[in-house]
């Protein structure tokens, strides 16, 4: 470790797609910084590739958010942070128990099966966006509701209610304001627990996540109604915001990069790869955090019982020794081990759904307006602050 | 080689099947498996890359 200072963690990108500048700092000390967190308190980041695979899967870390001791990266976080989180708020042996109930909807086959439904969806937003436009902001005409409607598919959601969904997860996500979250939380709620209710009414259930865990779980008395819900919640949360932008960032930074979409439209068979490039070199879930339940030794460093560790996947995933020449977009090099969706026993649970939705929408996007371009200076089209899932707030384009 | 699957740490994450997916797929309850006559994986040179993208460490991999 070189590093003189603590940085303070975290902070807005001065770049949308690389970590923000006032990062160097920690990207040259590798394996592990000193940061400083909003409240003042002392933390540790993990900033090099193997020991952040090494401690992500590090059960001495534990992800329980109510615990007093647990690491807040802002005064929002901290002023939610009692809320019973599903999955990504509970550790083993509780965690396992959940996971496992997941698991089935969210194999490689069940994203393939899904991919027909993912592709129509993506065609019809298309359509309304074509027959309306040009020009047209692609955050709330596209890389929201793609995510939106992929989710109602994949819960069970019936279509005639993916308006009202659509609208509600986006105010729960987005706001603006503090009262359209809460009032937003509220409608979802009471919309789940009629959605159940209406679920549990039919003799045969529907091949939704929600069918399997109403008609299973619920009715065998394993789980309750607020667990049901629960699950929903978080399933929506963090499929929604996070492929939403890395839509809306993906596209920027392939306008940004003619040569590499140009690349990528020779030859579409790199796609898959592109894809992976693209979650290593936006890293959007930027600080993933975790809190020491027992001493850890890392070389001559010991993190304490009761310490913050946090890993900032923006760093890690330009770990010069892994990736040479990080900084640079290179669709051909082995970009597969990278942290953007974790490691370990959390590594995202719908990360085989977010790389067909990731495939098709950028794909679909780019063969059916070849001529797409951004519709405002780059450097006047706003993103968002460090303190949340990166990408764009807006993306005004034209074709 | 023989590989071996770990399925009480397994978390059905999917990455070998992803990585390799001429020997490893999931099964119905979404985990890891071997697919009929690969159980040695027939010198599948994406195997240990499977192995090193499973988030839990569930595949080993070892030489006869």
């Amino acid at each position: 470790m070189t590093q003189a200072e603590p940085v303070a963690f975290p902070q807005d990108r001065t770049c949308p797609y690389h970590p923000p500048t006032a990062y160097d700092p920690l990207r040259a000390s590798r394996p592990l910084a000193r940061i400083t967190l909003y409240d003042g308190r002392p933390a540790w980041l993990v900033t090099g590739h193997g020991l952040a695979r090494e401690l992500l899967a590090d059960q001495r870390l534990s992800t329980d958010r109510n615990h007093p001791d647990f690491p807040a990266p802002t005064e929002r976080f901290a002023s939610v942070r009692n809320r019973r989180v599903a999955l990504l708020g509970v550790d083993d042996p509780e965690h396992r128990v959940q996971r496992r109930m997941m698991v089935p909807s969210f194999t490689l086959r069940r994203a393939v099966d899904l991919r027909p439904q993912i592709q129509r969806i993506v065609d019809g937003l298309l359509d309304d966006m074509i027959a309306q436009g040009p020009p047209a902001e692609l955050v709330s005409a596209f890389a929201l509701p793609v995510p939106s409607m992929v989710i109602c598919a994949l819960l069970g959601v019936p279509y005639a209610d993916h308006d009202f969904f659509e609208g509600q997860s986006r105010r729960l996500l987005r706001g603006p304001k503090v009262e359209d979250v809460q009032d937003a939380r509220e409608q979802l709620d009471a919309y789940f627990e009629d959605l159940i209710d209406r679920k549990l009414k039919q003799s045969e259930p529907g091949d939704g996540v929600l069918d399997e865990l109403v008609h299973q779980q619920l009715r065998e008395g394993v789980l309750d109604r607020q667990d049901v819900i629960a699950f929903a919640t978080i399933l929506l949360i963090a499929g929604h915001e996070t492929t939403a932008n890395m839509i809306s960032l993906g596209t920027f930074t392939l306008l940004q990069h003619p040569e590499k979409l140009a690349e990528l439209r020779a030859d579409p068979e790199l796609m898959p790869q592109a894809v992976e490039e693209l979650m290593r070199m936006l890293s959007i879930a930027d600080g993933l955090l975790r809190r020491a339940t027992e001493d850890i030794q890392v070389g001559d460093t010991t993190i304490r019982t009761g310490d913050g560790v946090l890993f900032s996947t923006s760093v890690i995933n330009r770990d010069e020794d892994v990736y040479p020449d990080a900084d640079t977009l290179d669709w051909r090099r082995p970009a597969r081990h990278h942290v953007a969706f974790g490691f370990g026993i959390h590594q995202c649970l719908g990360q085989n759904l977010a790389r067909a939705e990731l495939d098709i929408a950028l794909r679909t996007l780019f063969d059916r307006l070849p001529a797409l371009r951004l519709a405002a200076p780059a450097d006047e089209i706003p993103f968002k602050p460090g303190d949340t899932i990166q990408g764009m707030l807006e993306l005004p384009v034209t074709w | 080689m023989h590989i071996d699957i770990d399925k009480d740490v397994c978390i059905g994450a999917g990455q070998c099947a992803l990585s390799a997916p001429r020997v490893f797929t999931q099964d119905d309850d979404g985990f890891s498996t071997l697919l009929p006559d690969r159980e040695n994986g027939n010198g599948d040179p994406m195997i240990r890359e499977a192995a090193r993208a499973c988030p839990v460490g569930a595949i080993t991999v070892t030489e006869d």
